[in-house]
């Protein structure tokens, strides 16, 4: 299948565990090419796993996942090629200055470095003052920038972001989130968990709701807060105790 | 100036398909772990040739005039070979080994699992930079043994394998020990429980031959036995084995130590949780 009309991202029964407890349980999904999709839950759903095993991170236990037609497993090197990640989690490289790294991490993914695109995420993510900066003496915000940019430096098909704009100013989110758009016009396929739901209403044309691991919800945007705020959906979907739809 | 679109209008927003190179992978991978030493070059060059030093003025000076031990090179000049190659097999395993576990300690390992990395390029970048510090080491030691002694250098090529292979062989060793270990405590296992005693006890500081039995014996069974006496045979002409029988023992450890690390790359959960 070919890289341009095969789903951006296809889940199919996926279930992964940590030790006893299941983290993701029989989800299955799919998500079109050109497509901003939140992936959205309380702690612990499952979000993270599940973009941990789209990003080849860890191994799941049960069921498929394909990137563009390519499977993770199967064909780790293409799939990679095509995913830009940034992690939850903040993830410190000190020995290096992050304007020297972003350059290295291209080179990771076998591109020749590409200034003018370097410089403008540097510029729209206002890292030109920190570039020669190491991430330890940046600020927290200022760590999650890089990584934004990090993730997006090999120029990916599929964008994949974790919780992107946790302690970020808002003045960065809308500077991130224009950004965003703007690729995603270009054909970026964007995939988006947040706790601002109010940013996930904004930007996603479809939403997923995770609960326990499982899928609770998936539609389009408008159709989910058709009679109801995405708030009051997501409370009514995932405060239930065993995480079922309503 | 121009707005961000008609930027992007200039950029294309996709690397083309057939743009990547396996090759500039290698590199990057290669390049990242070289600027990571020198960017601590205190600690990972300059420490050693110091502790080096120490050992040559104590062993060498200060000890060696009253030690005969029936060879035909003097104490000094026996033991120089055994230096270089304790600050190469030190620093070669202590490359791997910080800066995998560091990374994973740290968590900036998710940067490199996410990227399209092969086992063979994690194997080849880790193992190469390792190398090339364990060499730079080993040159600086060498020359600041020569305001002590001189050598003979029976066969400089042989002792420049003897020393890759030495290099190689115990980068692998501190990948390993860093996929393996779970916290630091773990990690100093492998450097003060096997490393330290196999450097220690593979004639460094003494022929293995002058040993009593069964000790002549157990040390056979050290594979820096090998690595040193090879090393030492190529640099002095003298040695208690041949130059092709320590180079084919240690080869055949470096085959059984790669695979084991190409194994852990591609399937250890210890990596990828």
């Amino acid at each position: 299948m070919s890289t341009t009309t095969a789903p951006a991202l296809e889940i199919t029964n996926l279930y992964k565990n940590y030790g006893q407890f299941a983290a993701v349980k029989d989800l299955s999904l799919k998500i079109e090419p050109g497509e901003i999709f939140g992936l959205l839950g309380p702690n612990g759903a499952g979000k993270s796993s599940t973009i941990n095993l789209a990003a080849g991170l860890c191994r799941m236990e049960r069921g498929q996942i394909k990137v563009f037609g390519h499977d993770v497993v199967c064909e780790p090197t293409q799939t990679r090629r095509l995913i830009g990640l940034m992690h939850q989690e903040v993830v410190i490289d000190n020995f290096l200055p992050i304007g020297k790294l972003l350059q290295l991490h291209a080179g990771y993914y076998g591109l020749k470095d590409d200034s003018e695109w370097r410089e403008l995420l540097i510029e729209r993510l206002a890292l030109g003052p920190h570039i020669h900066k190491k991430m330890m003496g940046l600020s927290g915000g200022m760590k999650r920038r890089f990584m934004v940019a990090k993730a997006l430096i090999h120029k990916p098909r599929l964008l994949i972001l974790d919780e992107p704009t946790a302690g970020v100013d808002v003045e960065l989110r809308q500077a991130l989130w224009e950004f965003v758009r703007e690729i995603n016009r270009r054909g970026t396929t964007v995939v988006l968990t947040t706790h601002y739901l109010e940013e996930a209403q904004e930007l996603c044309g479809r939403i997923a709701i995770m609960n326990h691991g499982q899928l609770v919800a998936l539609d389009t945007t408008k159709k989910l807060t058709e009679n109801h705020k995405l708030e009051e959906v997501f409370m009514r979907l995932t405060s239930s105790a065993e995480g079922r739809p309503a | 100036m121009s707005t961000l679109s008609e930027k992007l209008d200039r950029i294309q927003v996709f690397a083309p398909e057939g743009s990547h190179s396996a090759l500039r992978t290698l590199q990057a991978h290669l390049k990242r772990e070289v600027l990571r030493f020198l960017s601590v070059s205190g600690q990972t060059l300059l420490a050693p040739v110091v502790t080096a030093t120490l050992y040559l003025l104590i062993f060498g000076v200060s000890l060696g005039s009253r030690v005969d031990f029936g060879g035909n090179v003097t104490y000094i000049q026996f033991v120089v070979p055994g230096l270089v190659l304790m600050g190469i097999i030190n620093n070669a395993f202590a490359n791997t080994s910080s800066s995998l576990f560091i990374s994973k300690f740290l968590g900036s390992i998710q940067d490199l699992l996410i990227t399209p990395l092969t086992p063979w390029q994690y194997l080849i970048g880790y193992s190469v930079a390792a190398m090339i510090r364990a060499m730079l080491v080993g040159g600086v030691i060498l020359v600041v043994s020569m305001f002590f002694t001189s050598l003979p250098w029976a066969n400089p090529v042989q002792a420049l394998l003897m020393a890759l292979i030495s290099s190689f062989l115990f980068a692998l060793f501190g990948l390993i020990s860093a996929l393996f270990a779970k916290n630091f405590d773990t990690l100093s296992i492998f450097t003060n429980f096997l490393l330290m005693p196999l450097i220690y006890l593979g004639g460094l500081f003494y022929p293995v031959s002058q040993l009593p039995r069964p000790w002549n014996l157990v040390s056979q069974f050290n594979p820096l036995y090998y690595l040193i006496e090879g090393f030492r045979h190529a640099v002095t002409g003298e040695g208690d084995i041949s130059f092709s029988l320590a180079f084919g023992i240690s080869s055949a450890f470096c085959v059984g130590l790669g695979s084991g690390v190409l194994w852990m790359f591609k399937n250890s959960s210890r990596l990828r949780n």
